[in-house]
Parts: C-alpha cells; structure tokens; sequence
C-alpha cells in the first residue's frame, strides 16, 4: 500500500485564483462538499498582482456603454479568433458578477455619484473597467477568499497537484504532494474544476511567478482534454526593463488609461505609425509589436525599452490613482514617476489558449473535469482586452462551479481508483533524487526559457520554430536525468523537477501550434507569414492539442459559428 | 527625453556581495555562507534566488509577485524585518555579509520558511462582511479613504512578527496581532457593514493587549498606519461601546450597531 493521506469531497478546485475561489464559492453555495488545492499561501495567487481593473459594462461613467458593446470590443479585440458564446455570456454576466463583488464587500474606487468607477483601457470603447487603484486585483482576491473561507470550504495551501486520476474516462480525483513535508495526498473528487492560471514561467521575460508552470494545462492534457489556440500567448507591452532583476515586472495598462504616453528616444510618439486612432489604447498584441519594432529598428532605449510618461498629470493624481506604480518605480528603478519617463518594453504575461470548455458548463471534452480562468481556452481569442480576465475569472469561475456541482449531483456512484496510476506517479517524483548527474532542474529551466524566449517570442519565423520543436527531445532527455538535492522537506529544485515536466510538455504545444498557424494573427505573428487571413481558412479554425501515450498531436477543429444576430452587433460599427 | 537621473550611490555595477543564509529544520539550523555575483539595482530576494538555482537547489523561501504585492517574502534581512523583494542591495552595507533570517514569531519549518497557518485561523474567527440585507450600495468616496487603508493590507505578517505580544509573549492564544485589527478595522469602518465586532475584539483578540509602541507600524511596506488609524480607533470604539451607559442606551433605542 503506498503512503499518503485521502480526502474526499464532491468539488475539488485546483487552483485559488479568482476564478478557482469563485467556482468553490459556487459549488459550496450549491450544497456540494468543495475543497480548494492551492500551491502557495491562500491570497497570493497571480490575481492578487492584477493591477487595472475588471471590465463590466456598468455605464456608470460612459452612460453609452452596454453588453453589446463589451461583446463587439471582445471579439474584435481577440481579432475573431474567440469563442462567441463565451464572449457573449462574458459580456452579459461581468456587471452582475462586479455588483455581486460589491456586494461582498469589495469596496471599488467611486464615481462623484457614489457608484464604482471605471476607467479606460485599451480595446475598450468605453470607461469601463472597475477598479481600486492600481490594486484592483487585491481587492478582488481578498473578498472572494474571505467569503470563501466563511462558507465552509476546506483550503489545502502549499499543495501541488502532479496528476489527475482517472477512472476509465472520467476524471475522479487527483494526486499530490505537500510542499511543506514532501508528503503524498489523494484527493477523490466527483467533479475536479481546473483554475491553475497560465504558462508564463516557461519564458525568459515574464510578468508570472514561480507558480506558472503550465501546470493545469498539463494535467488536463495528459488526462485526455483538449487545448485549443495555444499559438496565442500574450505579451504585455509594459513591463520594467531596467535594472535586471525587475525586467519583466509588470507596468500596469492603467499607466496608458490614465493618459500615459509612449515615446522613442526620438521623442516620437510612435504609435501614430501603428494605430493612429487608439494610440497608446490599442490592442496589447499591437502596442506590444509597435514597442517590439521601434527597440528592433534601433529607436529604443540603451536597455532595451521605449519611454512611457505619465508626469504630464498631476502628482497626487499620479499617487492616488497608481500608487503602485508610483512605489514600484520609485523602490526598484530609482524613477519618480510624477517626475520622469518609466523605460518599458513586452514581458510574456497571458496564455489566452487553454482547455476547451463548454461555455455554460465550463466542461472539458472529459467527463468530470471542469477549467475556468487562464487555464481554459475560448474567452480572448487571438488577443486578451486588459481587463477583461478579472471578469472572465468571476463570470466562468461561477459557471465551472455550477457545472461542477451539477455533474457531481449527478455522478454519485463510486468510483475506482487505480493503485498502479498512483504508484507510477509516486516512482516518477521520487526519481530525480536517485539521479547522479551534475545538471539540476534550474538548468533545465533556464534553456527552455531561452529556446521560448528567442524562438517562440514576439515574432516568430517557421525555421525558428522548427528548430524549437526539434530541440524538445533533447531538454526532455536532459530533463529526466535531472539531479534533486537535500530531502522531501520545501524543497524548490525537486518542485521544479516536476513543474519542468508540464512546462516542457507545454512548450512543445505552443511552438507546434505556432508552426501550424500559417498567418499572422493577434498575438500570432509570423514574419515569413505576416498577413492576417481576414475571412480565409485561418480565421475559420482553432488549432487543437490533444496528447496520447507522451505523444502530442496538433491540428485543427471548425471555429463554432457566430449566430447572425450577434454578426450584426459586431458589424454595426466594424 | 533623457534617462532618468540615478539616485546617489546607487544603481552600482555588479559586485560580489556575500550573504548569510539561516539553513536547516527540526531545530538543527546555522547561518551558510554564499558568495554572488550582485547585479545591478538587485534585491535581496534577487540573491536568493539566484543562490537557489545555482548553489543551493533545496534552499526553501517563499515568494511570488517579486512586486511588493503579494507579502510572501517576508524575512529579516540583517535583523530587520522586511520584504525582501523590496530591499536593495545599494541600501544595504555589503562590505560585510548581509545575513537573511526567516520570520520569527511563527514555528519554523525550513531555511526561509515559517508556518504562518495561524493567521489564517484567526482570520475565520472574524465575523465577516455583513451589510443590511437588500441594502443600496451608493456610497462615496470620502466614505472609504479610510477602509481601502486597510484594504491595501497584502498579508506580509512583517506586523505580526515585530509584535512583542506575539515575539515575546507568545500570546497567539489570547490575540490577534497587528494583521487582524486591521482587518477588523476595514469591516467594522466599511459604510455598508452592520456587524458589531467588539465582543470579539476585547475578549478573544486581545485588543487591550496591545500597548501601542507602534512597531507594526514601523515594519508595513504599504505604510498603513496601523496603530493611530486601526487599533486606537478600534480601542475608542470597544470602550464607547461596552462602557458607555449613554451610547449603550442610545443603542438599545435606536437598534443600530
């Protein structure tokens, strides 16, 4: 018998995110026994550092603004590529899902009328995004973990989920180990709801933490799920680029919403080249490209980055409204931001792929598994609105929990659990540290982060994708000889041993669904492929992942058709 | 547009600086010594990291948004008490070892990392979030300057750890600590709550407990000022409420908290 603790609920929720907290308040809600599996402390999930806001069409600001309006920016925003249905129940949903947060207890930024706030953003028609600063995301986590905690569900923190176990086709629990004594766990589930976040880690220049390892994407894969448009990874065009060990850190898009302006060492205003009518409020995938090529033609700064300046505004505005930024800035960089220019440049920050999902349901293509947030697929499409994941989190989140509760109403018989997938499991962990090899799990890490980071970046060509794809065997190769040092007790490099596992297998997705995807598309750009396929083949399709025995198959499934009235919203104005 | 000017003395090219790491669990620990080569504008948590990966795989500390938005990195950082994602190497003396010691008022598990599970049991104790049922919620923005204070709160327990009731005392029987009243503090000053906390506040947190030396607020790297506008506050509160015969009578008439 192998040595590990058991726990049976009918929810379990992988991930303590927005959208992992909502779908457990949910399931909860609904009578179902829900427990919530996180890997670091409860409260600092990657919401906890979203900065600008949660787009909702509440009209309080721009008295205009309506779900239609959100939907049309949504889909146009995600250059056609998302899934309509969800973008639609999106836009419908996020103003009762903030009301709802208010309700809660979130106490938002106010209007002179005493109503929440909102403000601009790029993509956005409207003032639309609510916000608390530029805390935005503290605020939500914080309330959602609060209400969670209150209404019952079991929280294991600092708990990683290695593999989901399976019973025939369905999914009937899942297989992890404590970080803090290495020890092993069983959680036996109904229904398992994904909400593990993105893949951010696997790149070199990266607003994500060390917990953004691919993880759910992983699992779902090898139990048997769907990936759909992985080729899409956003990179955010404002990150820190200056000192080194900030480069990546994120500048928040409400630099831009509250006026800033992006400059070249020319003193040019360079987005008049890329989007004369949106300037600094385009798309991210088109400001990103637009600061990407000014660096590239040798008008960016010494390290790397264009100039953004906010100091035009008042200082305590600037402190009022980004405070964060303001400290983040005047800690780390030495830059009075009411004062000088900030330097910024792209940091790889969002997968908007993911597991495919039923909207309404939030199910994947497997029986029992449920995804919502960034690790499920559909919502954004070639291209992520900013502020449109804070609402993408609560609306699907509600929604994964519903279809969770539901599915383990109905699936109550017992179900089998396969000692022999435990075991191997168990083997595989426990591996690196018999390894007598000198390369540890950080190595590893490193050269993939340079394969993603130069080969699958910003702009792609097909020989460097190529040359990516033939490199995986080798990292996989080099990765399963890896040495672990010291013992099972929070130990970081045997973490990352298996953190390695999912980010490779990921990395793989990515580079091939990019190699696939013959056009240039959103955050898709393929320098020996630059048009976009308006209306062509490509536009009709979504790249789907799908993985058997070890092996990774990529290919193409029909994009579900937009009902004629919804075509209508989006060409009123297109 | 020119670069931004660079503080004085800082921003210096890469150096080694050497640090003293506290290491080991179960009671058997000692300060390791690590050389690295600093790069510039780093931060301490930088260093460690950087340790980790190439000196000292199983090094345990925790950390996420490397921002100042999260509070996972709490350490003390030469004795102090600080985040370590926000502590430079320039403000530092790194002529000699800068020594990095997990937070001390929690038990120890390994290296940089503490059990800090009790805060989170405290936290449920608290009655949460209770507005007056079909309540409209139009409320401004001078209403809650104050509350979004506490709301900054990230969770660091740097205020938990420099307090004496706790570190000293080892009262975490009794009290809540610095972390809790402001907590406690955004509920009870929320425009839309009808809660009252004060039972909870005199008799199983400990509020009394807390004899205002303000070293929690020395340590907050969101600068709330705990002590003047939540704890005094909140003490004001607890005493006009539980020992006020007028404000008790007022109470009672009007039915409001």
């Amino acid at each position: 018998m192998s040595d590990y603790q058991t726990h049976e609920y009918d929810v379990i929720v992988i991930g303590a995110g927005g959208a992992g907290l909502r779908a457990a308040i949910e399931a909860s809600a609904l009578g179902a026994k829900t427990g919530l599996v996180c890997k670091s402390l409860l409260g600092k999930a990657h919401t906890v550092m979203a900065e600008g806001g949660m787009a909702a069409a509440l009209a309080n600001v721009d008295k205009s603004d309506n779900w239609q309006t959100h939907f049309r920016d949504t889909v146009m925003g995600g250059k056609y590529m998302g899934n309509w249905r969800m973008q639609q129940l999106h836009a419908q949903e996020s103003p009762e899902r903030a009301l709802e947060l208010e309700r809660w207890g979130a106490v938002f930024d106010r209007t002179p009328e005493g109503k929440i706030s909102q403000r601009a953003f790029g993509g956005h028609t409207y003032k639309r995004l609510a916000h608390v600063g530029d805390r935005t995301g503290l605020e939500m986590i914080r309330t959602l973990q609060d209400r969670g905690v209150h209404q019952g569900i079991d929280v294991f923190m600092e708990c990683t989920v290695v593999e989901l176990i399976k019973d025939g086709g369905r999914v009937v629990g899942a297989f992890a180990y404590w970080r803090e004594t290495g020890k092993f766990v069983v959680f036996k589930a109904r229904a398992v709801i994904m909400a593990t976040g993105g893949i951010g880690k696997m790149f070199r220049v990266t607003s994500n933490s060390w917990e953004y390892t691919a993880d759910g994407h992983a699992l779902a894969l090898r139990a048997g799920a769907e990936l759909i448009d992985m080729e899409f990874m956003q990179f955010h065009p404002t990150g820190m680029v200056w000192p080194p060990g900030v480069k990546g850190l994120l500048v928040t898009e409400a630099v831009r919403g509250e006026g800033g302006l992006l400059t070249n060492t020319r003193g040019e205003r360079f987005m008049e080249r890329y989007d004369p009518k949106r300037m600094e409020l385009s798309t991210r995938d088109l400001v990103a490209k637009a600061i990407y090529t000014e660096v590239k033609e040798g008008r960016g700064t010494e390290h790397g980055g264009v100039w953004l300046d906010i100091s035009h505004r008042d200082a305590e505005y600037i402190k009022k409204k980004l405070p964060s930024m303001y400290h983040q800035f005047k800690d780390l960089a030495d830059v009075d931001i009411t004062r000088a220019p900030m330097e910024v440049g792209p940091t790889a920050h969002y997968v908007m792929g993911g597991i495919r999902v039923v909207p309404e349901t939030a199910a994947s293509t497997v029986p029992g598994l449920f995804a919502a947030g960034e690790c499920s697929g559909g919502m954004h499409g070639a291209n992520r609105l900013g502020g449109n994941s804070l609402s993408d989190l609560v609306v699907f989140g509600k929604r994964a929990g519903e279809g969770a509760a539901a599915f383990a109403r109905e699936n109550r018989g017992a179900a089998g659990y396969d000692e022999g997938q435990i075991k191997r499991a168990e083997r595989e962990l426990l591996r690196p540290f018999e390894s007598k090899a000198t390369h540890t799990p950080y190595d590893v890490h490193f050269a993939l982060q340079d394969v993603m980071q130069d080969k699958v970046g910003i702009m792609r060509t097909g020989d460097e994708l190529q040359q990516a794809v033939a490199g995986f065997p080798g990292l996989g190769e080099k990765l399963r000889g890896v040495r672990v040092e010291g013992s099972r007790m929070f130990n970081p490099g045997w973490h990352l041993a298996w953190d390695m596992v999912n980010m490779l297998l990921i990395a793989e997705v990515v580079a091939r669904a990019a190699l696939q995807r013959e056009e240039s598309r959103g955050a898709h750009t393929r320098l020996d492929f630059p048009k976009t396929d308006s209306g062509g083949p490509w536009e009709k399709v979504n790249s789907v992942a799908t993985c058997a025995d070890g092996a990774v198959r990529i290919g193409t499934s029909p994009k579900p058709e937009m009902p004629a009235e919804l075509k209508a919203i989006v060409e009123a104005t297109a | 547009m020119s670069a931004p000017a660079a503080g004085k003395n800082r921003m210096e090219k890469g150096k080694e600086v050497k640090f003293r790491i506290l290491r080991g669990c179960n009671g058997d620990l000692q300060e390791v010594e690590y050389a690295v080569a600093a790069e510039t504008g780093w931060v301490v948590l930088d260093a460690v990291l950087n340790i980790q990966a190439k000196q000292a795989p199983d090094l345990s500390v925790r950390w996420n948004c490397k921002a100042a938005k999260c509070g996972s990195c709490s350490a003390e950082v030469n004795g102090k008490p600080r985040l370590m994602c926000k502590t430079r190497l320039d403000d530092l003396d790194t002529t000699v070892p800068v020594t990095v010691h997990p937070i001390k008022s929690f038990p120890h598990v390994k290296d940089l990392v503490t059990d800090v599970k009790w805060n989170y049991e405290v936290n449920k104790r608290i009655t949460p979030f209770t507005p007056a049922p079909g309540a409209d919620f139009t409320y401004y923005q001078e209403d809650v300057d104050r509350v979004q204070e506490f709301r900054k709160c990230i969770e660091c327990f740097l205020c938990q750890d420099v307090c004496h009731v706790l570190r000293n005392h080892e009262q975490h029987a009794a009290f809540a600590g610095p972390r809790f009243f402001v907590r406690v503090a955004g509920l009870e000053m929320h425009p839309m709550d009808t809660a009252d906390r004060s039972q909870f506040l005199a008799e199983e947190a400990g509020l009394f407990l807390c004899n205002i030396t303000k070293c929690c607020t020395h340590v907050c790297p969101e600068d709330i000022h705990i002590t003047d506008n939540a704890i005094i506050p909140l003490k004001e509160r607890v005493i006009d409420r539980r020992y006020d015969p007028l404000q008790w009578l007022l109470r009672k008439v009007s039915g409001k908290k």
